[in-house]
């Protein structure tokens, strides 16, 4: 179906480094936030950085969450480096 | 009353100190942060700043911050503002002000934002030099202060 899908949402250096601020993903059931990260990794070249020695925050929904985090249709999932405000 | 300001706008703090002020008779203390753009920080010879952020999560994570302040401590009122886009030497790029009752308080939840702000909420900082730019790194040190306000 094509609205089995998740919007994933890159941020700052993740943003520049691989050339986009978002795209969208087919979900698979019983999909998690890490299976999404090694998939997009996978890919190589400078996707290879979401599962390299840098660590990568997650969000589902807009909230922090971790790999092993569900993910459903129709959910906003963000990949970041570490946040730096203040 | 907006609690969570998020935008390129820069602000006021004399403003922001009258609300707070005014914010009943039980305020008998206010405490206010303002973090400016400084010349230094992973690189020498700064002139200015990139801020990022994730619009939406951002409020939402301040808000459950203030959310969190206020089953710890007495606030009477609060106000938190972050700016994003481009910075210069100097400028404004957050504020944080607590009315409380007592001055413990308003100390308190004032540090406590700006220390869990640092590591929670979805903003980045790029440094601009007049070589290149920067993405900032999160500091140890940082994150040490940061989870010193848990449990």
């Amino acid at each position: 179906m094509s609205d089995q899908t998740v919007t994933v949402r890159f941020f700052a250096r993740l943003r520049e480094e691989l050339g986009t601020d978002r795209e969208t993903l087919p979900c698979e059931p019983g999909q998690t936030a890490g299976n999404l990260l090694e998939q997009l990794s996978s890919r190589g070249g400078a996707w290879a950085q979401l599962t390299g020695d840098q660590p990568v925050m997650i969000a589902v929904n807009q909230a922090m969450a971790k790999p092993a985090t569900p993910v459903q249709p129709g959910d906003e999932v963000a990949f970041f480096p570490p946040v730096t405000g203040g | 009353m907006e609690e969570v300001r998020i935008g390129e706008a820069d602000f006021d703090p004399a403003a922001e100190y009258e609300s707070l002020r005014d914010s009943g008779s039980g305020t008998g203390a206010i405490a206010t942060f303002t973090g400016l753009v400084r010349d230094s920080g992973d690189l020498q010879g700064v002139t200015g700043l990139y801020l990022e952020h994730y619009p939406g999560m951002t409020e939402q994570v301040i808000s459950d911050l203030i959310r969190q302040a206020r089953e710890r401590w007495d606030v009477r009122r609060v106000k938190v503002i972050h700016r994003v886009g481009t910075l210069r030497l100097s400028d404004q790029i957050v504020f944080v002000g607590v009315a409380s009752a007592h001055r413990g308080d308003a100390f308190a939840v004032c540090q406590f934002l700006m220390d869990v702000l640092k590591t929670s909420a979805p903003f980045w900082k790029k440094e601009l030099t007049e070589s290149g730019e920067h993405w900032v790194a999160q500091k140890d040190s940082d994150l040490a202060v940061g989870g010193r306000w848990e449990g």
